[in-house]
């Protein structure tokens, strides 16, 4: 997928003038922080497992190759394969190349940022293989030829409505007169049509929301179950993850899961939660044949040791982007590629450059609220404010702003000039706005006046007033 | 406060907005510290605490300010900051952005230590309960995002607000949800921006409040300014005015 990153502000205006997106934002994240808020109030060691979280993953991002090497030496052991990749072209190549050993035609897909990321439907798509996903949510956007709009939820943008006529549009075959007003029938229908699928499917695809190093399993949480059918039906598994991803014992799997439903959906658990350990062995009832995990890096292990590594414990249960006015205002979309929220501010400048995703980091008013929830607690304000250093120490920032602030900064560095030149300015700026006690145009000022006044300063400094008090005092 | 006990010296930390569009916060805050038996001093020597030069990206800049707002604020038993903003930004960030400079990490921390907002300071440090301020009118209470997620303040302005005699609160649903400020942001992405001072303005409508108050100039500047262009007659003032009872200057916004 091309990144539009570049473009935030104008996809942010699109998205605000989008009526109908408007009116799912208006009400669709409501539902996610409260769900989160009743688990986490249901759960008096809430806070203490997150700190567990955090540590957790910083011992691992610590030992990181230790225990991929320990997770590859289980997964063959158990007669699967790890295929290392670096960069996205090599991980689409090692999915395409297990495909066409396998004979594949058609491939089913669980839902997956990392195969988002890498951009692998088209990649099969243009080598004639014919990718279906699997995730309701997915299925979807699929149709639409969309991409997710949101990391848990990727027809986040979408109302029943749409999602209707979209159906009414793809599904040809099924009688047009059908009443498809109630979600479960939405659901029954797509399922319907997608069993037939899972039934042609060679490969199927999954991603993993856990590596476990001990044992050398994958774990996916899903509440439909097609990520089993997915992986179980099929001759070949291919499980895409990136490096991240893993943990050293199937006890750190329980803690991340438990911090990672409650903090997504408000759930206790996810209805499905699945482990893959190996290919089927003798005596199995099912299970593929074949078993292949493509470890996924990509950019990442270059944030070790920097001051961006902390965003490596993240676990995309989507609770920043769910809480982030900012998202909630503009939808998933405006972010302009995988990631959006203030899990992509943080990621996307690193996987695509600051030039590309630039924009992302300062579309943010620091609110704090992502940090808040976040259940590794990662700080991601502080991600971001270092992105801007970055593009501060690159020139990268518009030149206005950076004037602007320079000569704040040359004044507010020399005390007695600053209180000297603010009282100048802010007689003026007083005795222009006295009239009304605010302005609703004024020169430099056209970001905050295009949409609101300017209240008018009182007109003396506090500092020139306390000065002449302390004459009477 | 114990009788016997010195008077606490306290610098006050007046902030930029305040020094510059709205005096009478400062001045409320001088009669809220002294009120509770402060002696309060006005370095003159501050400026600005660099958390736009910080929020920037200009890391050298900010801790250049850093040290300049350390230096003039050495001696006092307290500093305090009618505003969560810049008191977060002396009390969170100041230690982080000096501490790998040998000569100041540690007087940053010993700022950072004695550093308030300004409500907090007055319930949680002094113990006030009781302003002894009278305001007739219902209010609705913005919860600012630094105060609130950086420093823990909740619940201080709503006790001391509830000593106020005539005053009713009206809570504001959504109250810790960011205004739309966020410095810059605000003017680097005015439409963003709007969409989210215009959801703000429209709960605080709902709350049917006559009044809106708020602990950090910024925000109140943003939301009086969107209140005004939509053309409402709510009236917007820091709570530090309403706690003090310095409510002769007009609300944020409207002619004198
Ligand atoms: S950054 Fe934190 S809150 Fe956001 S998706 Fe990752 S783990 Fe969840």
């Amino acid at each position: 997928m091309e990144p539009t990153t570049h473009a935030f502000p104008e996809n942010a205006r699109k998205a605000l003038s989008d009526e109908r997106l408007q009116k799912v934002l208006a009400i669709a994240p409501a539902g996610f922080v409260n769900r989160r808020k009743q688990a986490a109030d249901r759960l008096p060691e809430f806070e203490a497992l997150r700190d567990q979280g955090r540590d957790l993953k910083n011992h691992v991002l610590a030992n990181l190759d230790t225990y991929l090497e320990a997770f590859e030496s289980k997964v063959t052991e158990q007669g699967g394969h790890v295929h290392w990749c670096r960069t996205d072209q090599e991980a689409r190549d090692a999915i395409l190349g297990i495909c066409r050993a396998a004979n594949a035609k058609t491939v089913t897909k669980g839902k997956s940022m990392v195969s988002e990321e890498i951009g692998i439907n088209d990649y099969l798509e243009a080598n004639g293989l014919t990718p279906i996903e699997t995730d309701l949510g997915e299925y979807i956007i699929q149709l639409r030829h969309e991409p997710p709009s949101h990391i848990i939820a990727p027809a986040f943008h979408l109302s029943k409505k749409d999602v209707e006529g979209t159906f009414r549009q793809a599904h040809t075959d099924l009688p047009p007169d059908r009443v498809l007003d109630d979600p479960k029938v939405l659901i029954a229908e797509a399922r319907t049509v997608l069993r037939r699928k899972f039934q042609q499917a060679d490969v199927g695809i999954t991603g993993a929301n856990l590596m476990i190093a001990e044992t050398g399993s994958t774990v996916i949480v899903t509440n439909e179950g097609n990520g089993d059918l997915t992986q179980i039906l099929p001759r070949v598994h291919v499980v895409i993850a990136s490096i991240e991803k893993i943990v050293p014992t199937l006890e750190d799997a329980a803690l991340v899961l438990r911090l990672l439903a409650r903090s997504a959906t408000g759930q206790e658990a996810s209805a499905y939660t699945t482990f893959s350990t190996g290919p089927r062995r003798p005596g199995d009832l099912d299970g593929p044949e074949e078993f292949h995990v493509v470890l996924l890096d990509n950019g990442r292990s270059a944030l070790l040791g920097t001051e961006f590594q902390e965003v490596l414990r993240c676990i995309r249960c989507g609770a920043c982007m769910n809480h982030c006015p900012v998202y909630g205002a503009v939808g998933g979309h405006a972010y302009g590629w995988v990631y959006p929220g203030p899990i992509g501010s943080v990621i996307q400048p690193a996987l695509l450059g600051v030039k590309e995703a630039g924009h992302l980091p300062n579309a943010s008013t620091f609110c704090g609220r992502c940090e808040a929830v976040c259940p590794m607690r990662i700080p991601l304000p502080k991600m971001m404010r270092h992105w801007r250093e970055k593009e501060f120490e690159e020139g990268l920032q518009p030149a206005a702003m950076r004037k602007g602030l320079g000569l704040w900064a040359w004044f507010a560095r020399r005390p007695a000039l600053y209180h000297a030149a603010t009282r100048m300015a802010i007689r003026a700026l007083g005795a222009l706005g006295r009239g009304k006690g605010r302005f609703a145009a004024l020169p430099l000022a056209q970001g905050w006046t295009k949409h609101r006044d300017m209240p008018a300063p009182e007109g003396k400094t506090f500092q020139q007033m306390w000065a002449e008090q302390k004459g009477k005092r | 406060m114990a009788e016997k006990r010195p008077a606490p010296r306290v610098g006050l930390f007046v902030t930029c907005l305040v020094d510059l569009f709205r005096p009478t916060v400062g001045f409320a805050a001088v009669k809220l510290l002294e009120d509770a038996g402060c002696t309060v001093e006005v370095p003159s020597a501050q400026t600005c605490c660099g958390q736009p030069a910080f929020n920037s990206g200009d890391r050298k800049t900010a801790q250049e300010l850093a040290r300049n707002t350390i230096a003039a604020f050495e001696g006092f038993d307290y500093v305090v900051v009618p505003s969560g903003s810049c008191g977060g930004q002396i009390k969170k960030h100041y230690p982080e952005l000096l501490a790998e400079d040998p000569a100041w990490a540690a007087r940053a921390q010993h700022l950072s230590a004695r550093t308030y907002e300004l409500v907090s300071f007055l319930a949680d440090v002094l113990g006030v309960t009781d302003t002894g301020a009278r305001y007739d009118g219902t209010i609705t209470y913005h919860d600012s995002c630094s105060g609130l997620r950086e420093l823990g303040v909740k619940e201080q302005p709503r006790r001391l607000l509830a000593s106020v005699e005539g005053l009713t609160l009206n809570e504001l649903p959504g109250a810790e949800v960011c205004c739309g400020f966020g410095g810059t942001f605000c003017v680097k992405y005015p439409d963003v921006s709007n969409r989210m001072v215009e959801a703000k303005t429209a709960d605080i409508k709902g709350t049917q409040a006559d009044t809106l108050l708020a602990g950090d100039m910024g925000c109140l500047l943003n939301m009086a300014g969107k209140l005004k262009r939509e053309g409402s007659a709510i009236r917007v003032r820091h709570v530090a005015e309403v706690l003090a009872g310095v409510t002769d200057t007009p609300p944020i916004g409207e002619k004198g």
